[in-house]
């Protein structure tokens, strides 16, 4: 793409925050999601060590998921809409099951 | 990503994403290939390093170098807790002894080490060096600063390319046709080519040693399913990990088994009668109910606790493991050492099926398992990883060409990634050539000799960065890969003129380890080789020889 036109400014604002969304956002999901996994694993009755062996080496393929999602999908509105929702909805997954246990024991 | 904001593909998009991450950290990954490529003959460049120690040869009966390395340790350590002996083996001449005095320091700081001649088990002094271990440590947590902050760096350059190597799959639509499509000497496309083909013709291996080091650097990098499933106990997590393959992972940490296996000695030992037993005498039989219990594996590794003291114990471990999901577990007997009669026999660890597939994917990292054909698969996997890169890092160079060449002057930021690119790509070759000739050519009694052979490396890759900053980019790659093949192809020539086994001699002894070492350095001279004839024959810049507009690459 890199023709003798200089690129438009608006251009590299929205990757620059694409890239963020991609990097920071993305791995804020991943952890989310390894946070909230290590927890509802155990729910399955996993123990406790490979709940969170499990959703730690798998979130790497949540953050590389995310990425690429970030850099497909049409408009940069719906990249960080979609990386923030679905961070807050593990977040809160991970909030519920503390919860559980708490109230349990 | 399109500047217009038109609507775009999947794979043109990805092919922007692939391209970006790519360059942003493809010198760093270079580095981390070309170094991790090297260090699957770890034990091999630190067997070349030390030459001192080719002279040992160890004869063929085995319980022979045992009782020999014992008497050795007598008179080394008697007074120690415990002694641990690695045997000679394909990859190792001498025997490596490590004991631990009383009140030694926990973990590394208290074990005290030394090579031991394994025909007559005399301690062999070696000149001071990091040896292969500088180039494995550099590969994943890089030098001069400190180890998490390179392990930080280096973690986030993985992360990149998990990125750029799935989003470089999902590119190519025509990713199976495209590995049988080579045309060569057209420029742009030959490198697209060979870029693609690199890239496919490994990808199970790429894959697999990204998304490795990602597992194996886990813990520093995604802390917090630990963090929260352990109440911020990350310590206990680690415990309850490690746990689960008890008696793994040992060989090189040398932390933890001291303390697991003394505990189990103390404890069980008591009732043994005083008079010391002479080990030497004693580890034959032993030695051979080893051979009978795994006709399949020699014995890897003697420890002996509380030696000289009532109640010690002898535990034989076998070399090697059958098994990738134990990484490297293998078995063992412990025997009583008054009596000779086996005493324990520890059943091999069975992890579950979490820690199996993260133990799985770190053996196949590391490749401790790999006998010579598969350690030789790995190495070459590695140099086609290394090469996917360093042609990527080109590519991205020559399919500027036709803009540089419109707008009649070079870019500064492309001259930058230019002469960057030859400064790593063979820069570090070059740096790492110069490491391995001072090795042989700093006095042995020099000062601080092993961070002199460090600091060489360093000036080396300097003066080759200064060398392409000066030079016009192709004749510095051409000088450059000229000056790799004279350092590597004469490394085997140097080697027995300062001391070590050379070919002639290696050869016929059988040392597999040094043999490994010196045909490592002809490939890749000879690949380096390959490259300047490539460059001294089609003497012309790459700008004239692109050919007509592209239509696959544009993203």
């Amino acid at each position: 793409m890199s023709k003798n036109t200089p690129l438009p400014a608006s251009y590299r604002w929205r990757v620059a925050s694409r890239s963020v969304a991609a990097i920071f956002g993305g791995y804020a999901l991943a952890a989310a999601w390894a946070a909230s996994m290590s927890l509802w694993l155990q729910q399955t009755g996993m123990s406790r060590v490979d709940a969170v062996t499990t959703a730690t080496m798998s979130s790497f393929v949540v953050h590389l998921c995310a990425a690429l999602w970030v850099f497909a999908v049409a408009s940069t509105r719906r990249a960080w809409l979609g990386i923030v929702l679905s961070t807050a909805l593990l977040a809160a997954l991970t909030w519920l099951a503390r919860a559980g246990a708490g109230g349990a024991a | 990503m399109r500047p217009d904001g038109k609507p775009e593909g999947i794979r043109q998009s990805m092919s922007w994403l692939h391209t970006w991450t790519g360059i942003v950290l493809g010198w760093l990954l270079y580095a981390v290939f070309f170094t991790g490529t090297l260090s699957y003959f770890l034990d091999e460049v630190n067997l070349w390093m030390k030459p001192e120690l080719h002279a040992s040869v160890p004869g063929a009966d085995a319980a022979q170098t045992a009782a020999v390395a014992l008497a050795g340790m007598q008179k080394l350590a008697p007074a120690a807790n415990t002694w641990t002996l690695e045997m000679p083996n394909e990859r190792q001449t001498t025997v490596s002894a490590s004991w631990r005095d009383r009140n030694a320091a926990a973990g590394r700081a208290g074990t005290k080490r030394a090579e031991l001649d394994a025909a007559t088990g005399e301690k062999i002094e070696a000149r001071e060096t990091r040896g292969g271990n500088f180039l494995y440590r550099f590969h994943f947590e890089l030098h001069a600063m400190d180890r998490a902050t390179g392990r930080w760096i280096v973690g986030i350059a993985t992360m990149f390319m998990f990125v750029a190597i799935i989003s470089g799959v999902i590119t190519h639509k025509k990713i199976f046709t495209d590995f049988f499509t080579f045309r060569p000497k057209k420029g742009q496309r030959s490198w697209l080519d060979a870029h693609n083909a690199t890239a496919v013709l490994a990808l199970p291996f790429h894959i697999m040693i990204t998304f490795s080091g990602l597992l194996l650097l886990m813990a520093m990098l995604m802390p917090w399913g630990a963090e929260i499933a352990y109440d911020g106990d990350r310590q206990a997590y680690n415990m309850e990990r490690r746990g689960m393959v008890a008696g793994a992972q040992q060989q090189r940490e040398g932390e933890g088994k001291e303390g697991r296996e003394g505990r189990g000695g103390r404890s069980r030992g008591g009732a043994a009668d005083a008079a010391p037993v002479d080990l030497a005498a004693a580890i034959g039989p032993m030695m051979a109910q080893a051979r009978n219990a795994w006709p399949e594996h020699a014995v890897g590794r003697i420890t002996v606790n509380r030696p000289n003291k009532p109640g010690a114990t002898v535990e034989l471990r076998a070399h090697g493991s059958d098994s990738l999901t134990t990484r490297g577990a293998s078995e063992r007997l412990v025997f009583d050492a008054a009596t000779g009669k086996i005493k324990e026999r520890p059943p091999l660890p069975t992890p579950s099926a979490a820690s199996a597939v993260g133990n799985v994917f770190a053996s196949a990292h590391m490749g401790r398992f790999a006998g010579p054909a598969v350690r030789w698969l790995l190495f070459l996997s590695g140099v086609v990883g290394t090469a996917m890169v360093a042609t990527g890092l080109v590519l991205w160079v020559v399919k500027r060409a036709p803009e540089r060449r419109k707008l009649g002057r070079t870019p500064f930021g492309h001259r930058v990634v230019e002469v960057t690119n030859i400064g790593v790509i063979t820069g570090l070759a070059l740096a790492t050539g110069a490491y391995f000739w001072l090795n042989r050519l700093l006095p042995v009694e020099m000062a601080e000799r092993a961070a002199w052979e460090i600091n060489g490396f360093f000036l080396a890759w300097l003066a080759a960065l200064v060398h392409a900053a000066l030079r016009p980019a192709r004749s510095a790659w051409k000088e450059q890969c000229i000056a790799i093949v004279v350092l590597f192809v004469l490394l085997p020539i140097v080697n027995p003129v300062t001391g070590g086994h050379g070919l002639f001699t290696s050869i016929p002894l059988g040392q597999a380890g040094i043999v490994g070492f010196d045909f490592a350095m002809l490939a890749i001279a000879a690949l380096f080789g390959w490259i300047a004839r490539h460059l001294v024959r089609k003497d012309r810049p790459v700008a004239q020889v692109v050919p007509a507009p592209l239509k696959e690459v544009t993203p």
